[in-house]
């Protein structure tokens, strides 16, 4: 009797933090609304839109060449393989033939895309947990695909090299040769990523076991690229519908099964690994050739519905357009790989501690711009 | 006879000489604390600029190198920027604990500076119960760190504050019992017999396998104590923004920050004195000029503070489960049994000795 009294009088509240908008673990402008008991967290509600910038709503203003140059402030770490996903939609449905140079140039830029934002990845997930020093190993490596990139297409990050049609001009001449280089060069610096952090008892002991997904969790929330393949559900589109020159090459799909963060981080290690290995399949024998088909100066797509789906380096980015024959689209979606992963947070960091829930986000990989688009 | 020395007898004598005995003890220490304050306040900044320049070589950087040669009057310069700056607050703060915080903190790490015998008579303050001065007074910082993260009126700071005293309370623990490991040999807490002690080879030589093993958990715990990484869980930006200190700006930040450096020279300087022999020269090669000892115990220091360096720019964080477990299913037990065979070794006289 007398303890009911009390505890009726007692007033209890749950603990809530935002984290963010402004908070170093969220990358970006997210907010993270949290309650949590102790230590413990109870609950996490992404909140989006501090950054959206309406793309879709700019896409139907725009013309199908100007809407490749938004897709690149989307996934900004992605903004080759981005580019090529409108440019493929767009060529699909004129039913362009690409030349072979083309789309071999595309896969090797993409992949290298892939490693310059995995390793960006590494080094802000080093950091998340707490080891500053891997955010400038990764940014040591990156620092030499993006100078790549510079030399041949003039930008660092929003690259705008894909047109409809092609490619805006020809690779630079060294493009080749710094590349192999970069590759010889990255095959001895990889292993040390391996030697700093990954070996690492704390971290170990950090990753394993945290942040579960399974497989049938991963299908259910719509999980892709590396989250998706860390919990077993084999969902690369490079494999599934290989695009642009993916269909030439052999590649491993890298798949581990037990769903936790430290599978998901494996995954994208080993992800470098395969992409180097898909770049030195293609680099030796990049054919001759065009580097553009001419398409009119206002494509117009034919009257209907079109998809295309690429892997970027977060994972299924799909392009749906509805077009009503006009020269611009009059719908498009981007189906972005980073909103349908953040939207299992919630599921994988309950029951965690707020170290964890900043580990297993890290692992998510999530650009913010891509979730907001 | 050396020339330091000599000078601080000389004004010693001259002080009694011209006061009555109370006035010129007084005198006294008032000079001496403003002399080890100015010592230490701009070590501190020194040992936040090695940090740096440790930390851009780990990170393949060049560190601090545009003001002053190599970089060296950069914290300086920081330290005149805090000194100017506003102190901003929150507007609901415990306003009297707020302010308190950072002395808390600071005078706590300056008071522990004071028994250290950086050579043979240069000691400000030695009494018969060195070791427990030291870990006291090392344990009152916490509760300034508590009440910084408490009063500021923020639920990250509360968060890093809480996990400090958990943190704190449980590795104080390992930090007094590794040291008793070592206080068997000595057989005494008063740090200048425990320098005497070594004069027949370092403790940590003398002692052995318990001593290696104290000196680890030491280590460990005392870079847990100083909560610095792989124990940052206090500040942990990525989690929790700047933790316990997120709504300290200026001078009064600039207090925990310089008492963050001062903690681990002390633990690095507790380090020196009870396992490598303080002031004193391997195989006693410098003993006839005295003075060298304050060069020899810096530099014994300043390896073990690289070592914390090291630590930090290396270790990924532990998470706080991790941290306790750590210290109570590990540390703890194992320190109990070190004890206890460190106790056997000195029962049965198997120490080495020179």
């Amino acid at each position: 009797m007398d303890t009911n009294i009390a505890t009726s009088n007692l007033k209890s509240e749950d603990y809530f933090i935002n984290m963010g908008p402004q908070h170093p673990a969220t990358h970006g402008v997210l907010r993270l609304l949290l309650t949590i008991d102790g230590e413990i967290i109870k609950k996490v509600e992404p909140d989006l839109g501090y950054i959206h910038r309406s793309i879709e709503k700019m896409c139907e203003r725009d013309s199908y060449q100007q809407i490749v140059h938004l897709t690149d402030r989307m996934d900004y770490l992605s903004s080759h393989i981005n580019n090529e996903a409108v440019c493929l939609t767009v060529e699909n449905a004129l039913q362009l033939e690409i030349p072979e140079r083309v789309k071999v140039i595309r896969t090797i830029i993409g992949e290298l895309t892939r490693i310059a934002s995995h390793t960006l990845w590494w080094g802000v997930m080093g950091m998340d947990v707490g080891a500053l020093t891997t955010y400038f190993y990764g940014f040591r490596d990156r620092e030499l695909i993006n100078d790549i990139f510079e030399e041949t297409c003039g930008a660092r990050l929003t690259m705008n090299y894909n047109i409809p049609g092609g490619l805006m001009f020809d690779i630079h001449p060294n493009f080749v040769k710094r590349t192999k280089e970069f590759i010889a060069h990255f095959k001895t610096k990889l292993p040390e990523y391996d030697r700093l952090l990954t070996g690492n008892v704390i971290f170990q002991k950090r990753m394993k076991g945290v942040g579960i997904l399974t497989k049938e969790d991963a299908i259910s929330f719509g999980a892709s690229g590396p989250v998706g393949r860390g919990s077993g559900y084999s969902c690369d589109v490079r494999k599934h519908h290989p695009y642009s020159a993916l269909d030439k090459v052999t590649f491993k799909e890298v798949l581990r099964t037990e769903g936790d963060s430290l599978a998901r981080y494996e995954v994208r290690i080993q992800e470098m690994w395969e992409s180097m290995s898909i770049i030195e399949q293609l680099i030796d024998n990049i054919p001759e050739g065009d580097v553009q088909v001419a398409t009119n100066a206002v494509i117009k797509l034919p009257k209907g519905e079109f998809y295309q789906k690429v892997e970027t380096a977060r994972g299924e980015l799909g392009v749906y357009v509805i077009s009503t024959g006009t020269k611009n689209p009059y719908r498009l979606k981007f189906r972005s790989p980073g909103f349908s992963n953040l939207s299992l947070l919630n599921h994988i960091a309950v029951g965690g501690k707020i170290g964890d829930l900043v580990a297993s986000m890290a692992t998510l990989d999530i650009v913010v711009p891509d979730i907001d688009r | 006879m050396n020339i330091t020395l000599s000078i601080t007898k000389n004004i010693h004598n001259w002080l009694f000489s011209i006061m009555p005995e109370g006035v010129a003890s007084i005198t006294e220490m008032v000079l001496i604390a403003v002399v080890y304050l100015a010592i230490f306040a701009v070590a501190g900044l020194y040992l936040v600029l090695l940090e740096r320049k440790v930390a851009a070589w780990f990170q393949l950087r060049i560190g601090p190198n545009r003001v002053g040669w190599w970089g060296l009057l950069q914290t300086m310069a920081d330290a005149l920027k805090l000194v100017s700056k506003e102190l901003t607050g929150t507007v609901k703060a415990d306003k009297f604990l707020y302010n308190l915080a950072p002395y808390f903190v600071i005078v706590s790490a300056l008071m522990a500076l004071a028994v250290f015998p950086f050579t043979q008579e240069f000691q400000a303050f030695d009494i018969n119960i060195g070791i427990l001065f030291l870990i006291a007074i090392s344990s009152i910082g916490v509760i300034g760190i508590l009440l910084g993260g408490w009063s500021s009126n923020n639920k990250f700071a509360l968060i890093g504050a809480m996990r400090s005293g958990v943190q704190t309370i449980s590795y104080e623990l390992s930090v007094g019992l590794s040291l008793l490991t070592m206080i068997l040999i000595t057989g005494s807490l008063q740090l200048s017999e425990i320098v005497e002690v070594q004069k027949n080879g370092w403790l940590i030589v003398q002692g052995h396998i318990p001593a290696v093993i104290a000196f680890m958990i030491y280590m460990i715990a005392g870079t847990a104590e100083t909560n610095r990484a792989p124990f940052d869980l206090v500040e942990a930006e990525s989690e929790l923004g700047a933790g316990f200190h997120t709504e300290y700006s200026g001078m009064k930040f600039a207090y925990f920050f310089l008492a963050e450096f001062i903690n681990m020279f002390i633990i690095a300087a507790i380090a020196t004195t009870v396992f490598f022999g303080a002031w004193l020269s391997p195989f006693g090669i410098t003993e006839s000029i005295p003075l060298l000892g304050v060069v020899w115990f810096l530099g014994k220091t300043l390896i073990i503070v690289f070592l914390m360096m090291w630590f930090r720019w290396t270790f990924p964080r532990l998470r706080i489960d991790q941290l306790l477990t750590l210290e109570w299913k590990y540390l703890l037990p194992l320190n109990l049994l070190n004890l206890v065979l460190m106790a056997l070794i000195v029962w049965l006289n198997l120490t080495i000795q020179f």
